[in-house]
């Protein structure tokens, strides 16, 4: 006696499945009122198959709305990704979808800069697509078997710089030596950011000694997704200073750079 | 179609099922996937005589069958919650159930008593936060210290007042009595069962907290235990909640002894749950002929 009408509502075919690397997958998943609403910085919240109570955040790589889909880019972490990197095509996937408060975004012909860590990197490329040559996209990876997404970001127009922890691929050491040599260059009018906590706090730390506009995508355990339940919760003060908890999954998951307590 | 209303200390639902505290805010979030009206009733965030911030996350980590989580009563105090969610919440043709907690039961008896000068249909009285350092569960752990709370309350509102009773107890019958005894008009249990998760990696708990309330499908007949028990033992209504995913779910708790059912963590899973709950009971019922949904409540046979 299930009633599979409400579970319909939220079941989405899975069109393509791609291994990117031993860790990383390319799901792209066909959803046409999910993609005409979908704005770059938000996040789909996926359920796997199984007995698992929580669903997986995942930012949006890819918004394609004449295609009908989203695509998004993950990592294999622990149990809940592993059961939805086994997806394929022509199977279906629980997802809600979007969600979240994404990038907000000046003119496209804005120079600006794009920095992403790991599997940090992918809600970069939707703004390197509406931002196109204007953009420089700074990606660091552990090491050269872990590098995705370089020739998407080529694709847009955009300046790549590929960064390597062993200097394996693309030059050796952390993303904030070209960042910060971008902004010496030329002043950007944003810089957005999505990686591991320690890189955002030295490109916000950065942003802040340049006076320059930074927004972040921040990721925290999360479970309704959609600001009711605040378990997602992240250490913010208002313009007065007053410290606040917000909410990943609704106030974010980008928040302005200043509004971050880190 | 079965006749799916219950009465609940003199308040009509229309039907027993209620998203639990916590889980459902204050329901502004689930608007866009149903209207409100459909519920039976909602219980509402907890709220605390002035605004708390809640515990540093992370806040919730996986588990098997559920999910632990540890907010520490994030809300914005009850002053906010009358001026700026419950005009809403109390034109959504829905019975309202109003959280309160407190770190004494002074704080308790003030929240309860600025509730009960609004139309808040309902006051449930949480003595059972596992998250919380002061309050919280500490009332819920004793039966003087939730007999104390309990008074102080009843003192302080003449709206029906549920109190929602921690399972991390010795004897929840025994808690149920000291309340009754106090004058609480029904009792909802059961909050979560404190738990914890640990990293491999870094050997760190994955909670902040360290420890967190344990809640889902794995509680569920840890539930249907203490509802039963506590059904048998109290002259008030019991509000069943635990691990309920299902239908059949809710039935199996109204047979234990429950006259209404909440639902938590289905909803942290999938925000139509609550509706897929009511379309399967009311399922369940027709298929076994069953017309009323309250007679159900304590059916159980046991052996």
């Amino acid at each position: 006696m299930k009633h599979d009408k409400y579970t319909a509502l939220l079941t989405f075919p899975v069109r393509s499945m791609t291994q990117l690397t031993k860790t990383a997958w390319s799901m792209v998943i066909e959803c046409p009122e999910v993609a005409a609403k979908a704005q770059p910085g938000q996040f789909v919240n996926l359920l796997p198959d199984g007995s698992f109570t929580l669903r997986r955040p995942i930012s949006i790589c890819g918004i394609d709305r004449e295609q009908g889909t989203l695509r998004i880019v993950f990592e294999v972490r622990g149990k809940g990704t592993e059961a939805l990197s086994e997806l394929r095509a022509g199977d279906s996937v629980n997802m809600l979808a979007p969600l979240g408060h994404g990038f907000s975004l000046p003119d496209k012909n804005s120079r600006v800069i794009l920095v992403g860590g790991g599997i940090g990197t992918p809600p970069m490329l939707p703004l390197a697509q509406y931002f196109g040559k204007n953009a420089v996209v700074i990606s660091g990876f552990r090491n050269r078997d872990a590098v995705i997404l370089q020739e998407d970001f080529a694709a847009c127009g955009a300046k790549t710089i590929l960064c390597t922890d062993d200097g394996s691929a693309g030059r050796s050491g952390l993303v904030t030596l070209p960042l910060e040599e971008e902004i010496k260059a030329e002043k950007p009018a944003l810089i957005c950011a999505c990686g591991p906590l320690p890189m955002l706090k030295a490109t916000a730390a950065l942003a802040e000694t340049y006076e320059i506009p930074c927004q972040v995508s921040l990721e925290e355990r999360m479970g309704c997704g959609l600001g009711a339940c605040l378990v997602c919760a992240c250490r913010t003060q208002d313009a007065d200073g007053n410290e606040q908890y917000l909410h990943v999954c609704k106030n974010g998951p980008v928040f302005n750079s200043q509004e971050v307590i880190w | 179609m079965a006749d799916l209303s219950v009465n609940i200390c003199g308040i009509p639902f229309k039907n027993p099922i209620i998203p639990a505290s916590g889980v459902f805010g204050y329901g502004r979030e689930y608007e866009q996937f149903y209207p409100l009206s459909k519920l039976g009733g909602i219980s509402t965030k907890g709220t605390t005589g002035t605004k708390r911030t809640g515990n540093l996350p992370p806040r919730t980590a996986e588990a098997p069958m559920g999910m632990l989580n540890s907010v520490g009563l994030q809300n914005p105090g009850v002053d906010a919650f009358i001026a700026n969610e419950l005009p809403h919440l109390l034109s959504c043709d829905t019975v309202i159930l109003a959280n309160i907690a407190g770190s004494t039961p002074e704080e308790c008896a003030e929240v309860a008593a600025k509730l009960d000068k609004t139309d808040v249909h309902m006051i449930e009285l949480n003595i059972s936060c596992p998250n919380v350092k002061q309050g919280g569960a500490a009332f819920g752990t004793s039966c003087s210290a939730a007999a104390q709370v309990t008074k102080a309350v009843r003192l302080a509102t003449k709206k029906p007042l549920c109190i929602k009773l921690s399972p991390n107890v010795t004897s929840i019958t025994e808690i149920a009595k000291a309340v009754e005894a106090e004058g609480a008009d029904a009792v909802s249990l059961i909050n979560t069962l404190l738990g914890m998760r640990i990293d491999l990696r870094t050997r760190r708990p994955i909670l902040h907290n360290n420890m967190g309330g344990y809640s889902g499908a794995g509680i569920f007949p840890v539930a249907v235990r203490m509802v039963w028990q506590t059904a048998n033992a109290v002259n008030i209504p019991v509000i069943g909640m635990g691990g309920v995913m299902s239908g059949e779910d809710a039935a199996e708790l109204m047979m234990a002894g429950a006259s209404a059912v909440q639902v938590g963590t289905a909803i942290v899973q999938d925000p139509y749950a609550p509706l897929r709950i009511i379309d399967e009971l009311n399922d369940w019922l027709d298929a076994n002929g069953v017309d009323k949904a309250d007679t159900l409540t304590g059916s159980v046979k046991p052996w």
